[in-house]
């Protein structure tokens, strides 16, 4: 399905798939959701860059993590900025459980915008764009039904 | 506290040009009224002025109408020939261009800094509403990248969730919130420049249209047209000027945690709460001293959280300080964005707010001067991740 067309896939303002953020944006391919991580010190180093910020080593892997996390804060947007997911939509930072120093700017989708909470476990769902470009898998999260209640 | 840089900064004549929500003129023609305009005020002329600082000069890929002018701008179309220039988005909020002008005149490389913001977002946007950051390019990159492709594509939205952080952690509520925005209005019922003067109650700021929870219309500025400058002196040449030079007591502009919208650490606080701390490390005078506080209402909440940073109340009693309205009002003990505000008076984009303070010093506010004689002033501007501030005295 093309982005824009049919209601499942909304229109997104993509990433530039760069040398150093490509593997961030295309990992949920493979299904996963991938962090650069310091092989010296096992710090997640997000957003990504070419050495890690504690020990400055360059020895940085991209590795996978549970797609697990919480929602720091969130709002539900009932401004149309520019065009989108159908209003209203719920923006969120959330905390990755691995790591919650790690945060990730993202939509919580799957639930009612009523629903969400600061708290609330999610984990990740990827929204899969083709373009000429490469194609792109966002990470939104989803209320995640095998966190302890 | 002898050797601080600011002793030998002054700030000796303000401008603005006229201001409105959508005045369709050329953004020059309105900065080079607000230039001149400062420049007369300080008893200069052009060929006196041999610095200039701008915020934040032509910057690629911002929204339409974002930058009215840049330095290269006033530059040529006053032909001054200057000793300094500087202008830069990457500063410590829009006063950032004016901490940027006083450490030029004390370390000697300047006289008289003409500083100078100006916007044109009014007329830029026209009839389209406001538009999102992004809005028309094909993909997001660099830090955008982070933000963009969720839809997050507004300041509302990422300042949105510092407040909903702040109303779970502290209860803050929607009708304590309010008050910035009803106050500012209050205040700008009695300014002639202000864009929104009539009056507005609780319920009409509780049942505006939502924006974006906890915010609704009226907690975000109005995009304006208009330009304000300020002269910043060195003070050996300012004791002969026609004003009294309003005395630059301390600035405020680190910025410790990391310089991101989602990742510093502190969502309820982000940069405000390190500048402000930097500006108290660099003075004797205490938030007590303060007579009048002209702060960045660009969104309700950025307001109240540099209430907090600058420790006029203790961090998460913000809501409370602000409810009623009486502690912020005229005649309260601080009296807060007595011209309106950006919420009211217009997004003129930090500027307006060290000009207010400029005014409330002088004693030229008219039907909203602060009584009894105000002889501290603090400006505040930015949010989010980038934030400064600076505090004035007269003597």
């Amino acid at each position: 399905m093309q982005p824009g067309v049919g209601a499942a896939v909304p229109f997104r303002l993509l990433p530039e798939l760069s040398v150093r953020t490509r593997r961030f944006w295309t990992a949920g391919g493979e299904g996963r959701l991938e962090l650069l991580r310091c092989l010296r010190c096992s710090t997640y180093v997000h957003p990504p860059a070419p050495r890690c910020p504690h020990d400055q080593a360059t020895e940085l892997a991209w590795s996978p993590v549970s797609g697990r996390a919480t929602v720091a804060t969130f709002t539900v947007n009932h401004q149309a900025w520019m065009p989108g997911p159908a209003l209203p939509y719920v923006v969120a930072i959330v905390e990755i459980a691995e790591q919650p120093s790690v945060r990730l700017t993202t939509n919580v989708v799957g639930c009612a915008p009523e629903d969400v909470r600061i708290g609330m476990p999610v984990r990740v769902v990827f929204e899969h764009h083709t373009d000429a470009d490469g194609d792109v898998w966002l990470p939104l999260f989803e209320p995640d039904p095998e966190a302890a209640a | 506290m002898t050797d601080r840089f600011e002793r030998d900064a002054c700030i000796t004549g303000i401008g603005q040009s006229d201001v409105g929500r959508r005045l369709h003129r050329d953004p020059l023609a309105l900065t080079l009224d607000a230039c001149l305009g400062a420049i007369a005020d300080a008893g200069l002329t052009p060929a006196d002025v041999d610095g200039l600082s701008t915020y934040p000069g032509l910057a690629m890929g911002m929204p339409a109408g974002f930058t009215g002018a840049g330095a290269t701008d006033v530059h040529d179309a006053l032909r001054l020939r200057l000793a300094w220039y500087d202008s830069g988005l990457e500063t410590s909020g829009q006063l950032g261009s004016v901490v940027k002008a006083c450490m030029a005149v004390a370390c000697g490389l300047a006289n008289h800094v003409l500083c100078f913001r100006s916007v044109w977002e009014g007329s830029a946007q026209g009839r389209q509403g406001r538009a999102g950051i992004g809005a028309g390019v094909p993909k997001a990159s660099g830090t955008m990248q982070w933000t963009l492709p969720f839809s997050a594509a507004s300041a509302a939205v990422w300042i949105a969730m510092f407040a909903q952080r702040h109303f779970h952690e502290y209860g803050t509520t929607r009708e304590q919130l309010a008050w910035i925005a009803l106050s500012g209005r209050r205040h700008a019922a009695l300014n002639p420049k202000a864009i929104y003067r009539d009056p507005m109650t609780l319920d009409d700021y509780l049942n505006a249209r939502p924006i974006a929870t906890p915010f609704g219309l009226y907690d975000c500025d109005v995009p304006c047209d208009g330009a304000t400058a300020v002269i910043v002196s060195r003070r050996e040449r300012a004791a002969d000027l026609r004003r009294s030079p309003l005395q630059v007591e301390a600035v405020g502009t680190a910025l410790r945690g990391r310089p991101s919208w989602d990742q510093f650490d502190d969502l309820t606080t982000m940069a405000n709460r390190d500048a402000a701390a930097h500006l108290w490390s660099r003075t004797d005078l205490r938030p007590a001293d303060v007579d009048v506080a002209e702060i960045y209402d660009g969104f309700s909440f950025l307001a109240l959280s540099w209430l907090e940073a600058l420790g006029f109340c203790e961090v998460g009693e913000g809501g409370a300080f602000i409810d009623g309205g009486a502690r912020i009002a005229l005649d309260g003990e601080l009296p807060l964005n007595t011209h309106g505000g950006q919420l009211s008076a217009g997004r003129l984009h930090g500027y307006g707010f060290l000009h207010e303070a400029c005014v409330q010093l002088w004693g030229e506010g008219g039907a909203r001067q602060v009584p009894g004689d105000p002889r501290v002033a603090v400006a505040a501007a930015g949010g989010g991740n980038t934030c400064g501030c600076l505090l004035l005295s007269r003597a």
